[in-house]
């Protein structure tokens, strides 16, 4: 696993508010070469959750990243080498994502996160009376999102 | 400018959808791009032979070479009912459009094509002769030639041979100025592809889901169904980084062995690797809340219960209220293996718009496969819809008397709101609670995947006579 994956996920237990970013736990870090290109930092720059991603280098080995980084500093071919490196040459091996509020483990074998979740972690939106009563107010977008096809 | 687009005689609702597509990649416009069409003289809609308007020539040759199913794009230079008609049209071209093309230190080759019928090489011969009075100034050069030319001559030979009825025959004479690369088609052939599953994509379907995706380098292209990655692949080897997630831990890890998986099949073809595998629920799936708008396509074949069905997480007994809410033992936790429920057809076409409202850039495509009952031919099917999207494309391939599977490409157009986001929880809602009532509405009659389906293709011929002339079957 990448850190770009790990900066895209977050553990959806249900009932847990906050489940990014996911903890790391590594027992086996590698680092594989991927081709350069820069067009596709720049565009994924704006998704990207520094501070998660800073973290997560730094607990895998790899202390480069600065803690503030700007847009502007996308014009910086020594920037994006960085940037490059921490999002697409580190991975994850062997071991696990942690939910930072329920501790819940997602191991990671071979490169490959389990992020499926338990029948008893299943989530359950909690909706309130505000919500329900602003949803049925748009009755236009749930008729729309409901398939017309039997 | 006019040219003339030669097809091959394949999959017939994709050709001009692949070409438009094609041409907003290379124009650099995401929404549905409409070209101007036009059909050489009695001939059939489905014919091989349209002209086509395009801005340059660039684009023509652009398109040619990246499509899978142009067979070429040629600049015309005349046609006609037969040689003397040919030679007359050749003759009044323009002067100024033929002799750069036939200058002395050129080099060409003339190649003859003979549509619905093979003729010998001492046929072909004869009619080269018949451009003898073409002023070809170059040498001849067939393995590397600096200009091609082609002579095409459709004619009715007899019929029955798979192709539209022609009324009249025709031949053309131009310079092509494109033509696709079915090569690579043999490259990826899944014959000779080290990790193979029962629903893999054929190489052809899967690099004109790229092309209708308008996959290009740089961007991000996600395969929620990944399965052992054959969509993926196409789209790697036109240049995109990859994602894929599948609720089968065998399938998207293990595969058969080290040297036999997903990743040993990027390998194999040299290409980028993926990058992210994961195991995830697209029922569930686990992108952070706040994380919108990051692929430039998603592209899929989702489970539709053909040969393999949809599963998703929440527990098989406990969705179908034999068993009431239960608590995994917490020292059973770490080696628990959840069980999974049926997932209804229209719950998954639902996540998968829901997904791709939310995580598709502006402008981004959704293009996946979807099934349709072909019971009732009078009634046209309608297809899923969402407030994001436009549909812009949808092209049919007929699978067997009852079933064919609908490409559908939908472009965002429109961002994900709030509401949208809670109308979709509510429905995801209403899936969960009342689990049996859409396993039964939410699928197409059980029926039509029953394995009484006989194919029309292939080996299972069930019509007494052979159609003789095949349309969308091809
Ligand atoms: C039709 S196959 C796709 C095959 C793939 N295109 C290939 O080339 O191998 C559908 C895949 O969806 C997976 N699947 C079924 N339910 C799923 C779910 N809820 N979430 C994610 N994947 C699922 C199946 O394991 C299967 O691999």
């Amino acid at each position: 696993m990448r850190l770009v994956t790990h900066n895209m996920m977050s553990s959806n237990i249900k009932g847990v508010a906050n489940g990014f970013p996911l903890l790391i736990e590594a027992a086996q870090v590698v680092e594989k070469e991927v081709d350069f290109n820069a067009d596709f930092l720049k565009n994924i720059f704006a998704r990207i959750e520094w501070k998660a991603l800073v973290e997560a280098s730094k607990t895998m080995g790899y202390s480069e990243l600065l803690d503030n980084v700007e847009s502007s500093m996308l014009d910086s071919e020594e920037f994006l080498r960085k940037f490059h490196h921490a999002l697409l040459e580190i991975h994850l091996e062997e071991g696990a994502l942690v939910c930072p509020e329920t501790g819940r483990k997602f191991p990671i074998t071979k490169g490959i996160p389990n992020m499926l979740l338990h029948e008893d972690e299943c989530t359950v939106f909690v909706l309130t009376g505000h919500d329900l009563y602003h949803s049925c107010g748009t009755p236009g977008v749930l008729k729309a999102l409901s398939i017309a096809v039997y | 400018m006019w040219y003339l687009c030669v097809f091959f005689h394949r999959l017939l609702e994709y050709r001009k959808t692949e070409f438009e597509s094609l041409a907003g990649l290379f124009e650099g416009r995401d929404g549905a791009v409409t070209l101007e069409w036009r059909l050489p003289e009695d001939h059939h809609p489905d014919s091989p032979f349209h002209f086509v308007n395009l801005p340059s020539e660039e684009l023509a040759r652009n398109i040619a070479n990246r499509s899978i199913l142009v067979k070429g794009i040629y600049e015309l230079w005349g046609e006609g009912r037969n040689f003397e008609e040919l030679e007359e049209a050749i003759k009044s071209y323009p002067d100024d459009r033929k002799l750069p093309y036939l200058k002395p230190d050129t080099t060409f080759r003339i190649t003859v094509e003979t549509f619905g019928k093979a003729i010998s090489f001492h046929e072909q011969n004869d009619r080269l002769q018949k451009l003898a009075f073409v002023p070809f100034k170059g040498r001849v050069n067939l393995r590397n030639p600096g200009h091609k030319f082609c002579l095409m001559d459709n004619d009715d030979y007899g019929s029955s041979n798979g192709l539209p009825p022609v009324v009249q025959r025709r031949i053309f004479f131009g310079r092509e100025i494109g033509a696709s690369d079915r090569k690579i088609l043999q490259t990826y052939q899944l014959k000779s592809r080290k990790y193979l599953g029962p629903t893999a994509m054929d190489a052809e379907m899967a690099f004109l889901m790229a092309n209708q995706a308008q996959v290009k380098p740089g961007k991000l292209v996600y395969d929620p169904f990944v399965g052992t990655g054959s969509i993926l692949i196409a789209a790697a080897h036109f240049g995109a980084m990859t994602m894929g997630a599948d609720i089968d831990i065998r399938v998207v890890r293990d595969g058969r062995g080290p040297d036999c998986n997903i990743w040993s099949n990027f390998k194999q073809y040299g290409l980028p690797m993926p990058l992210s595998l994961l195991r995830a629920d697209n029922n569930l799936p686990p992108w952070r809340s706040g994380l919108k708008e990051v692929f430039d396509a998603i592209i899929c074949d989702p489970p539709y219960g053909v040969r393999a069905g949809g599963r998703k997480s929440g527990g098989r007994k406990l969705l179908k209220g034999v068993i009431g809410p239960y608590t995994v033992p917490d020292d059973k936790r770490s080696n628990h293996i959840p069980s999974t429920a049926a997932y209804s057809l229209v719950e998954c076409v639902h996540d998968l718009l829901d997904l791709a409202a939310k995580m598709l850039v502006m402008g981004g495509r959704l293009v996946y496969f979807y099934p349709v009952l072909r019971e009732d031919d009078s009634a046209e099917p309608t297809f899923p819809e969402h407030p994001c999207f436009e549909l812009t494309a949808k092209c049919e391939q007929i699978l067997s008397y009852r079933y064919s599977r609908v490409l559908l490409t939908m472009v965002k157009v429109a961002p994900y709101t709030e509401d949208i986001e809670l109308a979709a929880r509510v429905k995801h809602l209403d899936f969960k609670e009342n689990h049996l009532k859409w396993l039964e509405d939410g699928n197409l009659h059980s029926a039509v995947f029953s394995p009484s389906d006989v194919k029309i293709n292939g080996s299972g011929e069930k019509c007494s006579s052979k159609p003789k002339y095949r349309g969308k079957y091809v």
